[in-house]
């Protein structure tokens, strides 16, 4: 099984755009990473299995909800820390990277944001420390990129609403013991519930037979007259943009984790063009595997800096739901060529599990197709630079 | 239990190395700083565990510029208490120990802890050197400390064996492998690190006693030759003649 020999390549010196503080965040956490997920992430993905054992040094390390405030558990940091912490957990792996964040963009985000005092006091501190696991419910069997067609529904009675309805695609939910489900009142109007474990009529059964971010596991969640309490809704925002906001989030974050990935990849392939021989060279030697190392690097330069100006955007509160669009397609993109290229270089050896080039394309067949699939992300550019929406009749 | 811990700056072990102004000084440019291996994994790591286990104070001591913030940074992450960093370009051993030992002779430590040496200039003087100014035992190349009231128990390897040391505080020591294990800075630990105090002290004058006239560096690695198996005659040719091993 591989070995993780990883050097981070920075071709145009964008570490000097970096803190100390967000380089040794981004150190700690890649030391971390070698040190406990690469020795076992083959195994995992081979057999399907979600190593919830790391929850809590996932937690140590920050990784979940890295931009919360410090009074709910979170480490108040800006959002180029929580990019990097992503791109080092999908350096590692895709599946790492998807469980980071939606506990912390898709859970712990519409927490802070939208939720009260008391939900923020009894959630966002567990979730933080990897004692809890959360999931995101927005998918349904029947409603993928059009979400707010959505069934599921919740009727209010008295003291209580009744939910009904099911979701499907949901990561880290069968383990979850909080889930933030979307779905619409009698008026239609999509609201956010906090469904947790335990719930009579809930339940999570987990799905099979992905070939792709075996490492996460994924689920459905089912809900069958399922009684929430009250203050179990998230009251600070409603309509389809509160979900929308959190997918901003995560897919700022994927942008990052996906330079991760084709910084592996290209790591891998450069280092494995030198010491290849065929034909009595090393194969580095040849232009066609030049012209596919060149290009490589030359993407993945272009995707840092990009994102990097994206995350000083979202410092700003600047960035737009459109350019955090433009980053997530252009990087997981890119880094899905990446590694098609890579496993290329690596010839017959790039199919093993001696590499990680192949779970890292099939775990991006994934990340090129949830939170907003490619062809989405692209017709939403054109709706903004057009004005006019090509998504909808 | 008042502990000290040198900690210096070194390059990360894929820097490429080279050197300016006439191959007297080593090209900084591009290079990325680690806090030197011995002092952080074994020296720091081991201070912090005996104060975790028997209470008192880790501070870290440098002498360095602004340039060494985020190796101090990254030590008082992993969780020591305060920093003082000396405000000099270490010019020579000599230099570097005498202002670590003017500061350490004030500060009332229980043991100074150095690596056994940095992992680029790879000197091993520092320590016995502030030994000597503080007038202080010196144990070289610890593998393993145990302190127990004021008397401190050290193993060294020896050639084929070991040697257990007994020394009474206050002591300097050099850390070698084995005597703790990587510790890698959590959040909390970061977080932390940024409200820890970090004093800067001016130096006390001082010249230094050595200078570097010339860097070299090693001859290129030969490519590797491929002799064919049934050319035995060749093989014995080349060992004699041009790697003159045979
Ligand atoms: C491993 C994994 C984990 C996931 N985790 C979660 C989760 O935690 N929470 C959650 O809510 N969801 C999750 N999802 C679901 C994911 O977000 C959806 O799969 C995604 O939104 C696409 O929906 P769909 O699969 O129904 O595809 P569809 O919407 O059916 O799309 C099929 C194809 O049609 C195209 N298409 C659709 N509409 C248009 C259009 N108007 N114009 C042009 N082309 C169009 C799409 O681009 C795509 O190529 C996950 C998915 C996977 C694979």
């Amino acid at each position: 099984m591989s070995t993780d020999r990883f050097e981070a390549h920075d071709y145009y010196m964008m570490d000097e755009l970096l803190t100390d503080e967000h380089k040794l965040i981004r150190d700690s956490s890649r030391a971390w990473v070698k040190e406990t997920v690469s020795p076992i992430i083959e195994d995992c993905f081979e057999k399907a299995k979600f190593p919830e054992h790391i929850l809590p040094g996932l937690g140590e390390i920050g990784a979940f909800g890295p931009y919360i405030p410090e009074e709910y558990g979170g480490a108040g940091l800006d959002q180029i820390s929580y990019g990097l912490l992503m791109q080092e957990l999908e350096r590692c792996d895709s599946g790492l990277r998807s469980t980071a964040s939606v506990q912390s963009s898709l859970v712990m985000y519409p927490i802070w944001k939208y939720g009260t005092e008391e939900q923020k006091q009894k959630f966002l501190p567990k979730l933080a420390s990897g004692e809890w696991l959360g999931c995101f419910g927005l998918t349904e069997p029947d409603h993928g990129s059009n979400p707010g067609g959505m069934l599921t529904n919740f009727v209010d009675k008295g003291d209580h609403y009744l939910l009904n309805g099911s979701k499907m695609w949901i990561s880290n939910s069968p383990l979850s013991q909080v889930a933030v489900v979307w779905a619409k009142n009698e008026e239609g109007r999509i609201h956010g519930l906090l469904v947790e474990k335990g719930m009579e009529g809930f339940t999570a059964p987990e799905m099979h037979g992905k070939h792709s971010l075996r490492a996460s596991i994924t689920g459905e969640l089912i809900f069958n007259n399922v009684k929430i309490p009250k203050e179990n809704l998230l009251p600070g925002r409603n309509g389809l943009g509160a979900p929308l906001s959190c997918l901003d989030s995560a897919r700022y974050g994927i942008a990052w984790g996906a330079i991760g990935a084709g910084m592996d990849c290209y790591d891998l392939a450069l280092r494995y063009s030198k010491e290849r021989i065929q034909f009595g060279k090393p194969i580095a030697s040849f232009q066609l595997i030049q012209k596919k190392l060149a290009e490589m690097i030359t993407e993945i330069t272009k995707a840092q800096f990009l994102t990097y100006r994206l995350g000083q955007l979202r410092n700003e509160g600047r960035a737009t739901s459109a350019q955090i669009s433009m980053a997530k397609r252009n990087n997981v993109e890119m880094a899905l060529d990446i590694a098609r290229e890579a496993r290329q270089i690596h010839g017959a050896m790039g199919i093993t599990n001696e590499y990680s080039i192949m779970r890292h394309m099939a775990n991006l067949e994934s990340v090129i197709t949830y939170e907003g699939t490619h062809d989405i992300h692209l017709l939403i550019t054109g709706l903004d630079v057009t004005g006019i929406a090509a998504f909808n009749s | 239990m008042k502990l000290l811990v040198c900690i210096s700056k070194a390059p990360d072990t894929t820097s490429k190395i080279a050197f300016t102004d006439g191959n007297t000084k080593f090209d900084e440019n591009g290079v990325q700083y680690i806090v030197n291996p011995y002092d952080e994994w074994y020296a720091l790591v081991r201070a912090l565990e005996i104060v975790e286990a028997s209470g008192g104070t880790v501070t870290t001591i440098t002498v360095g510029t602004e340039a060494d913030n985020p190796v101090i940074r990254k030590a008082l992450a992993i969780g020591a208490n305060e920093a003082i960093r000396i405000d000099a370009e270490p010019k020579d051993p000599f230099f570097v120990a005498k202002q670590i030992a003017e500061h350490a002779k004030e500060g009332g430590y229980d043991i100074v802890l150095t690596g056994k040496e940095t992992i680029n200039y790879n000197g091993a003087q520092v320590g016995a050197m502030v030994a000597e100014f503080l007038d202080q035992p010196f144990v070289s190349l610890a593998t393993k400390l145990d302190v127990n009231g004021n008397t401190a128990t050290l193993e060294r390897d020896v050639s084929g064996g070991l040697e257990v040391v007994e020394v009474a505080t206050p002591f300097v020591l050099s850390a070698a492998k084995g005597m703790a294990e990587q510790r890698i800075p959590n959040m909390r630990g970061i977080m932390a690190a940024r409200t820890k105090p970090l004093n800067v002290v001016a130096p006390v004058e001082l010249a230094a006693l050595t200078s570097v006239i010339n860097y070299e560096l090693p001859n290129a690695k030969a490519e590797c030759k491929y002799i064919d198996p049934e050319n035995m005659e060749e093989l014995v040719e080349l060992l004699h003649n041009e790697a003159k091993v045979i």
